[in-house]
């Protein structure tokens, strides 16, 4: 591998993203360490999943350049970058719901062919989301909003990464649910999985994650450790409700 | 009552080669939301292929036999449908992904009218008698009804691959990831699914499947020329409309129903219309249907609803 361990895993050097002729994210410079948890916060439209889904492939770049474990991937597309070990549990949580649970979850496993890996992976999701092991044969579209992010994450683990991409995992979901996602992103950190995490929910982000950026209109404008961001009073005032 | 039965008889034949045309249609538009008229086209390319073969062997090797030959024809008529369906979607579709409807709808129709005038120039534009290489000695199952031997071969092999097709999107790997492009392409890629792949693959099937229903026209009716694959393919349309389109279920059914629908009616649109129509109409049953499910029932005898993508 070219990595060693003073190069970042991921690393954004002046990104600008752009919708038609409108710029939404505005050189962006962001890296990622192996194994460290990152988060990104900000307002509604701040430029967050934008960023999200250009490092995942399904958004070009309009400038700046994409590093992955040493490689440029900017312009690879988004089925190879699974391939090297990115995947993105998107916004709204993607599960295709005219599948069942189980065919979404080996949708996860889609590059593998290691049956027995995969099964044995499988029934690790399991104990991770019991709840979803009861409805294997349901189609997807039947379960409530939290058993399909338990499903969406799952489904991206199912493809072994080494990035994990999480795009407002909390959206729309009752705190108790939130919690237990968080426990099952916390185990996936610790064994090994580089995460960056988008939250509005910036409080959990930030209890989280070992060091934020916050996002401005497409700018990042303050960087820091979790707990750095937790006590910056224009955070606090921003993002933290204060 | 033995008419009635002839025309049941009559109906699940053509009905059976109606739905594997049908197939082709609401696999691109299960995938793509495309009505890619020109899949009728592909039908007559893979019975003027297959009588292209048929005469080249029949030249060269006279004395082999009637059934390998016809074997050897479709062998070379389904892919060579295949590539054409390849480089429909590679050299027109692909490019007009994104793109307003209507602009892949009127090359769909462009297509069409293309494959046709080539059909016609390398074919010309005379009828050609297609050999009939499986006996159309009819036999009598039941007294007063009857059914041919190349009859039989048709809704065999319609079944079996039909039931083939279903195994794969059901139970394979690759049918899934179909499934799954189907509903959400990038979603889809996000799971590693090289989805234009996914997207040429879907094409190659159903020009496979119009392959083969080509060769069964031209060996049921016994004739093949450049303009055969219109009305089929309008037919089948109306079937897959009919059974709901990117249902694949339905493609099947609303083949099968559409063709029932046509040959009972052709057997009473005399009586029906009081002698002012004979059966030589009973093109028309098709497209009254089609109006009649356009109206009241737009998504289809098993459509959930229409897809949300456009
Ligand atoms: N598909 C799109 N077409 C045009 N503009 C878009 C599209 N998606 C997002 N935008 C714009 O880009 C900006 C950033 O959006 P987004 O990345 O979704 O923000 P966030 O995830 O931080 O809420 C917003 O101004 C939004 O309106
Ligand atoms: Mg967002």
């Amino acid at each position: 591998m070219h990595t060693n361990p003073a190069s970042p895993l991921l690393q954004l050097d002046g990104v600008k993203i752009a919708y038609g002729g409108i710029q939404a994210v505005k050189g962006i410079s962001l890296e990622l360490y192996k194994g460290e948890m990152v988060c990104l916060i900000g307002a509604n439209g701040a430029g967050k999943t934008t960023t999200l889904n250009a490092i995942s492939g399904t958004l070009g770049l309009a400038g700046g350049s994409i590093m992955y474990d040493g490689d440029d991937i900017g312009t690879l597309p988004t089925h190879k970058r699974l391939r090297k070990g990115i995947a993105l549990v998107p916004e709204g949580r993607g599960i295709f719901t005219r599948l069942t649970v189980e065919e979404n979850l080996r949708m996860g496993a889609y590059i593998r062919n290691d049956a027995a890996a995969i099964d044995a992976d499988l029934e690790r999701v399991y104990t991770m989301l019991p709840r979803v092991k009861e409805r294997l044969a349901q189609v997807a579209g039947t379960l409530s909003g939290g058993e399909q992010q338990m499903v969406a994450i799952g489904r991206a683990l199912l493809s072994r990464p080494k990035l994990l991409l999480l795009d407002e995992p909390s959206m729309g979901l009752a705190p108790l649910v939130v919690e237990k996602i968080f426990e099952v992103v916390q185990t996936v950190k610790n064994e090994g999985v580089t995460i960056l995490l988008v939250e509005q929910n910036a409080n959990l982000a930030l209890e989280f994650a070992q060091r934020g950026y916050v996002m401005e209109s497409g700018q990042l404008t303050i960087t820091g450790s979790g707990r750095e961001l937790l006590a910056d009073p224009k955070v606090r005032a921003a993002y933290l409700g204060e | 009552m033995e008419t009635l039965l002839q025309q049941i008889v009559n109906g699940l034949v053509v009905g059976s080669v109606y739905a594997l045309v049908a197939l082709g249609y609401t696999m691109v538009y299960g995938i793509l939301g495309l009505i890619n008229f020109a899949h009728g086209e592909v039908v007559m390319v893979g019975a003027l292929t297959a009588l292209q073969t048929l005469l080249f062997l029949m030249g060269v090797a006279p004395d082999m036999a009637p059934l390998l030959k016809l074997a050897i024809a479709v062998l070379v008529a389904v892919p060579v449908c295949m590539i054409l369906g390849f480089l429909m979607e590679r050299l027109a579709y692909r490019r007009l992904r994104g793109a307003p409807r209507l602009a892949p709808l009127i090359t769909a129709i462009g297509m069409s009218f293309l494959l046709q005038t080539l059909a016609m120039i390398i074919w010309g534009r005379n009828y050609h008698t297609f050999p009939q290489l499986i006996s159309t000695d009819p036999l009598q199952p039941i007294d007063g009804v009857f059914i041919t031997p190349v009859q039989i071969a048709i809704v065999i092999i319609s079944a079996l691959m039909m039931a083939g097709l279903i195994l794969l999107v059901t139970k394979t790997r690759l049918g899934r990831a179909m499934r799954a492009t189907a509903e959400n392409h990038r979603v889809a890629s996000l799971m590693g699914v090289d989805t234009n792949a996914i997207i040429a693959l879907t094409f190659v099937i159903g020009a496979g499947l119009a392959a083969v229903a080509g060769v069964m026209f031209a060996s049921n009716y016994g004739i093949a020329h450049y303009a055969m694959g219109f009305m089929p393919g309008l037919k089948a349309f109306t079937a897959a409309v009919l059974g709901g389109i990117g249902n694949l279920g339905g493609a099947m059914l609303g083949g099968i129903v559409l063709g029932l629908v046509e040959a009972v009616g052709a057997g009473y649109i005399e009586t029906m219309t009081f002698g002012f129509l004979n059966s030589s109409y009973q093109d028309i049953f098709a497209f009254v249907i089609l109006g009649i499910v356009l109206i009241f029932r737009p998504t289809g005898l098993l459509g959930e609803r229409v897809s949300d993508r456009a």
